[in-house]
């Protein structure tokens, strides 16, 4: 699903965010990425996104070579990745329903069937009586809830998360991750990007491990 | 590997291009039409006033442009009968002066000879000006014997009919050969003159239309940075993004071509009244005529351009710079 292949990140100024990493994660897989602040999780997500490229190196996404991918063309790979945020990033001047609805709206959905697979995304995460509230009203582990059902209501392939628990306490961030889980057992690939380590070592999920921009333990490099 | 590769994008734009069927895609315009509508409405104040603006902006060149053509109207409706006025000498008797006449219409360029006896003359003033008892009074006719004479269409235009006026002139039963209606053609160079005037002033206009939608547009592209940014992240493609904002470009600029007809309107309403006591002054049936029908359309379509050119101005110079970080 995702391949790096000596894949480096250097910003402008000279900062080598990332350095020469490899790894390649199979279609259907789930994988936590760890690191201390800094080391590089959210760049390898952003490239993953699309949002920065690469300096050197190839990646990969579903089979396809995007490193040198058009602009024209990133909306559409896009649309194949579910992406969820530390600060959820919903929409405050619309509904629930409407900032889950999002990403079918631009992907050119019938009314109906938008209708129908949101109410279906908000019934897997249990906001279903949420609907018609405005974000501001939701909790935390809420406004999360609906980050997630906005990323996977288009049925991405790839699930990519940044921090998803860094502001939730222990039980929420536990529920958070049995929710990636879930969607995992059902063939969505899901990479989860958290130092929450405690977190981590008790779910049985390979481990990519990230310090100062290169990739720490070898063992984990073909999860 | 190659082959692949091209397989595999194959693949994506069928995703993209099954949920994009034709009905679907105008449905979404008419959606994202009637979101930005929405939108303008619940900044009611803000849009009223960015609207008013363009309003009055559009209504001053478009009331200035309708005025001109009601004065052109006036002076066309005397355009058409260009005449002259053959003032006879006193001398001349009534015979040979309807001798004259039928002579006259003989010429190739003149079409007809209207012959007005002193007696006709007089009769026709004392009805219009309402002093017939006292020029009943006058001891005798100082009216003259006079021959209105008017031209063939082909020689209407302003040279041909001032050498028939020194040919007329030079007749030996002549006094004054004059040429009537010269004011009016020096009226249509006027009114010439401010109808390119008007053309500077409403190109300047819609100049400041085109910067006042592209500034709000860029306001509101500020104010939506998080929205646009998040919507980019979730696939949305730059038309995605770039649309509302040109509903919103088209409304201001639609809305305001509305406001502008609506002040044309009350002005020429103001002015109907008045303009109808002068006319009446002059025995005239003339009423201001108010925005004809392919007048509106042409104001409410450059309304509709002026909105969308501002509006992608705005889009084409803010959008690309805010991009997800």
């Amino acid at each position: 699903m995702i391949q790096f292949t000596n894949v480096s990140k250097r910003y402008p100024g000279g900062h080598d965010a990332l350095s020469n990493v490899s790894f390649h994660m199979e279609k259907g897989a789930m994988a936590f990425l760890t690191g201390h602040s800094g080391a590089g999780k959210s760049t390898l997500l952003k490239l993953i996104a699309l949002i920065d490229r690469t300096t050197r190196g190839q990646l990969f996404l579903d089979g396809e070579n995007v490193t040198r991918i058009s602009n024209r063309r990133i909306p559409y790979i896009r649309r194949k990745i579910g992406f969820i945020f530390q600060d959820h990033h919903l929409l405050f001047d619309r509904t629930v329903f409407d900032n889950v609805a999002l990403p079918l709206v631009i992907a050119g959905y019938p009314h109906q069937e938008i209708g129908k697979r949101v109410r279906a995304a908000l019934d897997k995460l249990g906001l279903l009586n949420k609907e018609r509230v405005y974000p501001i009203t939701l909790s935390g582990g809420e406004a999360q809830r609906v980050g997630i059902a906005r990323a996977v209501v288009n049925r991405p392939m790839l699930l990519l998360a940044d921090e998803p628990t860094g502001n939730l306490d222990p039980e929420l961030s536990r529920e958070i991750m049995k929710l990636f889980g879930l969607f995992n057992d059902v063939g969505v690939s899901v990479l989860v990007a958290s130092h929450d380590i405690a977190l981590i070592e008790q779910l049985d999920y390979p481990v990519l491990q990230l310090a100062h921009g290169k990739l720490v333990n070898e063992a984990a490099e073909y999860a | 590997m190659k082959r692949n590769r091209r397989q595999s994008q194959h693949n994506w734009r069928e995703r993209t291009r099954r949920a994009l069927s034709p009905t679907i895609y105008l449905r979404r315009h008419a959606q994202v039409a009637l979101d930005s509508l929405g939108r303008l409405y619940r900044n009611r104040v803000a849009a009223i006033m960015t609207t008013a603006v363009i309003g009055i902006a559009l209504a001053l060149p478009s009331g200035l442009y309708l005025l001109l053509e009601n004065l052109g109207r006036l002076s066309d409706a005397w355009d058409g009968q260009t005449s002259l006025s053959v003032f006879l000498d006193d001398a001349v008797s009534e015979e040979s002066a309807d001798k004259l006449a039928r002579q006259l219409s003989g010429w190739t360029e003149i079409g007809d000879v209207e012959l007005i006896t002193p007696a006709q003359a007089l009769d026709e003033f004392g009805k219009q000006s309402g002093l017939g008892s006292a020029l009943a009074a006058l001891d005798e006719n100082p009216l003259p014997t006079v021959l209105v004479v008017t031209p063939t269409n082909g020689h209407l235009d302003p040279a041909a009919a001032s050498a028939l006026q020194k040919k007329l002139a030079a007749l030996p039963e002549t006094a004054l050969a004059q040429l009537d209606l010269e004011w009016v053609q020096r009226l249509s160079a006027m009114l010439d003159i401010a109808r390119r005037g008007i053309l500077v002033i409403g190109a300047l206009l819609a100049l400041a239309v085109l910067l006042v939608i592209g500034n709000t547009i860029r306001l509101e592209i500020q104010n939506r940075r998080e929205e646009i940014i998040v919507t980019k992240l979730i696939g949305a493609t730059n038309g995605f993004v770039r649309r509302p904002f040109l509903y919103s470009g088209i409304w201001y600029g639609v809305l305001g071509a509305a406001i502008a007809w609506l002040l044309v309107e009350a002005g020429f309403w103001l002015l109907s009244g008045p303009v109808a006591r002068l006319a009446g002054l002059y025995h005239s049936d003339f009423s201001l005529q108010t925005l004809p029908a392919p007048l509106l359309g042409t104001l409410l379509a450059s309304g509709l351009l002026l909105g969308l050119l501002g509006s992608w101005l705005a889009v084409g110079r803010h959008l690309r710079a805010i991009e997800p970080r």
